[in-house]
């Protein structure tokens, strides 16, 4: 096997717990009896919704249409009858209208197969097109729409296709999973975006502490004949991160407010080929994902198949329901994710895990003073100094916070889960970006 | 002995000498021209710096009058008093007939009245708890009453009272409005400095769902509007809004019956 790897900067390395999800395989939801579907489900601008109160859709029918450059069509799972537009807030914290639709049981979405061979004629344009069609965004959390990250700019090119099979947040399963069960489907998939983006190598990156998932991609890499590598890893947080997985695989460092494709790195996950894949062979535009419901507050953690739309509280009590009284609800991972108080919240295409996390789980601490011991500068993986940052914008110096390049923290929480003087490190980053928005609009 | 302190005194008084003279030399040739009008100007102005004008400071606003023209009213920690002063020295006249206006938070929630949606242990800052769903209170429209304000403003005239409701003294209010920029909610709003009464609330919800989570917030039941015809008071998106334009003989009637009580009279 292959010498393991890692990136070179910062990290931390939190409890994984994906003992609780790793060997639950894929169950499918039952569909739900109302969808709340939101319009914004994606990085960029909202989707505008073509469809109104009383309209009957059909599964599978675009319900919003893309409004930018950088933004994606939105579709609806299931039939029935536009019950209201309301308006409801994303667990990302701000508020965006979605549709509830009230779901006709009877109306199923009928997938239709695209023989492969008829894709292989097609070039990469029309693939893009046909994946825009569908909806496709990134699925390992941002929601960037994939037909602009798989669209090389004009003057670059791409030397590698990474794709991020990392999963690096705990509790996390959703990748793992699809890694066991639809191996060649999602490998297929990889092909496809290969020839999107055009980049002549493909590197499949892989934690260590997935070694079924790496053994069954190796296999099923060789008995189709791919000329994918497989790049094991050492487990460390946030590995998952587009920056630091090339700088894992291919030690090369994403420039401060670059893209990968900087550096000649096109960076796709797991769940985004397999949806690629769906897209591309069976004309199923992207309304459902996989989702790992875990935590110590649940019963029977699972990695459940969910339609978007589903609600938290359908997903829970799939998962066994509560066995304790929560204290948070996180949708998506512990580290990034973010905490609703609404089990009504929708599971959306960037929804990767539901978390229940029981009181004794989330760190409690008083907040102390800063003893400036560093620990936040030595975990930050982009070589920022968190307290620094935090003082200045503390302060309100938002533009000197800005020049020591505060809009390159990702909030990935390395600094936040290092502290032991418990200071609200990321959430003040955000006040910070916040803070710099308003100031510009 | 005596030769060395005298040696010693003498060649620091002469070096002294020297060294003035090079200084007075220096001062008048390398001169940079003022208008002198630009340092009168600057002292009839309150030295505050709060930046209200829109210029850096007391000093930039200054230049900005004598050398760009820039109006002289825009002052209003100084208010006619000092437009009228700075008009002088300009030898210009000056319209000073707008009323001084004070910051007012435009609701009276508090833990007692109003409902929560969820706990925010975060950073105690209004705009950092904005940044979760709008803050933990039910009501998206209400003060937050982390004290953002409070830290903004150049003159401390904001607090936060025993009831923990956001207090600003109007005898201390500069009318600088650095308030106003950082309120996440926009609940702080300004209203004339003798205004009587105010609407106590900026909650654009229909009543039946302010009535769910707010005890004291406007339903939009039109009483004021139109029971009291000459209360002042226009109801516009479920939200009651105080007109100051007028005299108004009706406003305490409108405050008594108003449900909520959210029309307040102002001490």
């Amino acid at each position: 096997m292959l010498k393991q790897r890692t990136f070179r900067r910062g990290g931390i390395h939190p409890p994984d717990k994906k003992h609780l999800t790793s060997q639950q395989p894929i169950t499918v939801c039952p569909d739900p009896e109302e969808l709340i579907i939101p319009f914004s489900q994606h990085l960029g601008a909202p989707a505008s919704p073509i469809v109104s109160k009383g309209d009957i859709v059909q599964p599978g029918q675009r319900i919003a249409e893309s409004s930018g450059f950088i933004s994606a069509h939105i579709h609806t799972p299931l039939g029935g009858e536009v019950k209201e537009i309301r308006r409801v807030f994303l667990p990302a914290g701000f508020a965006v209208d979605a549709a509830v639709i009230t779901v006709d049981a009877d109306a199923v979405f009928e997938p239709q197969e695209t023989p492969a061979e008829f894709l292989k004629n097609l070039s990469g344009e029309e693939l893009l097109s046909r994946i825009q069609e569908a909806g496709v965004v990134g699925m390992g959390g941002a929601a960037f729409p994939a037909h602009v990250k798989f669209k090389i700019p004009k003057g670059k090119q791409a030397e590698y296709l990474v794709i991020n099979a990392v999963e690096c947040e705990p509790y996390l399963n959703a990748d793992n999973r699809i890694m066991l069960e639809h191996t060649e489907g999602l490998l297929e998939g990889i092909g496809f975006i290969q020839r999107m983006t055009g980049a002549p190598k493909v590197i499949i990156g892989i934690e260590s502490n997935k070694p079924e998932a790496i053994e069954q991609m190796g296999k099923t890499i060789g008995s189709m004949g791919l000329e994918f590598s497989l790049q094991p890893l050492k487990v460390k947080y946030p590995q998952g991160d587009e920056k630091q997985l090339i700088d894992a695989i291919l030690q090369r460092e994403v420039p401060s407010g670059g893209l990968p494709i900087d550096v000649g790195a096109v960076v796709t996950n797991i769940g985004s080929a397999y949806a690629v894949f769906e897209a591309l062979r069976f004309s199923k535009p992207l309304f459902e994902r996989v989702v790992t419901v875990s935590g110590e507050a649940v019963n029977k953690p699972a990695n459940i198949r969910a339609k978007v739309g589903t609600t938290f509280r359908q997903m829970i009590d799939l998962a066994g329901g509560f066995s304790e009284e929560p204290y948070k609800i996180v949708a998506g991972g512990p580290m990034m994710g973010f905490t609703v108080f609404d089990l009504d919240t929708p599971v959306m295409k960037g929804t990767s895990g539901i978390l229940a996390l029981t009181r004794a789980q989330v760190q409690e601490g008083v907040r102390t003073a800063c003893i400036s011991c560093g620990r936040c500068v030595r975990g930050c993986p982009m070589g920022l100094q968190p307290t620094r940052l935090y003082h200045l914008i503390d302060r309100g110096h938002y533009e000197e916070a800005k020049e020591a390049y505060l809009l390159d923290c990702k909030e990935c929480g390395c600094c936040s889960y290092s502290c032991p003087a418990k200071i609200h490190l990321v959430q003040g980053m955000r006040l910070g970006k916040r803070m710099l928005r308003n100031m510009s609009s | 002995m005596v030769a060395n302190v005298l040696y010693a005194f003498l060649s620091i008084t002469l070096l002294g000498l020297l060294l003035g003279i090079g200084l007075a030399v220096a001062s008048k040739k390398l001169a940079v021209k003022k208008d002198e009008r630009i340092i009168i100007v600057e002292e009839a102005l309150p030295g505050a710096n709060c930046g209200a004008c829109g210029y850096a400071g007391c000093a930039a606003y200054a230049e900005a009058i004598v050398n760009d023209g820039a109006p002289v009213d825009l002052c209003p920690p100084g208010g006619a008093e000092t437009a009228e002063r700075v008009a002088s020295i300009m030898g210009i006249t000056v319209d000073v007939s707008s009323i001084k206006e004070v910051a007012k938070v435009h609701c009276w929630g508090n833990d007692e009245t109003r409902t929560h949606d969820f706990t925010y242990e975060g950073i105690e800052d209004c705009n950092a708890a904005y940044i979760y769903f709008q803050g933990a209170d039910t009501c998206k429209y209400g003060c937050l009453a982390l004290g953002s304000c409070i830290r903004v403003c150049p003159v401390d005239a904001i607090t936060k009272d025993s009831d923990g409701r956001i207090q600003v003294d109007k005898h201390i209010c500069i009318s600088c409005e650095k308030c106003i920029a950082v309120c996440p909610t926009k609940v702080m709003k300004m209203i004339p400095f003798d205004a009587d009464y105010y609407v106590a609330c900026n909650s654009l919800d229909k009543g039946a769902l302010v009535r769910k989570y707010c005890s004291v917030g406007c339903i939009g039941c039109k009483i004021c509007e139109k029971k009291f015809p000459d209360g002042g008071f226009v109801i516009e998106n479920n939200l009651s809004y105080t007109q100051y334009e007028n005299t108004y003989t009706e406003r305490e009637g409108a405050a008594e019956k108003c449900p909520p009580k959210c029309i307040r009279s102002i001490p």
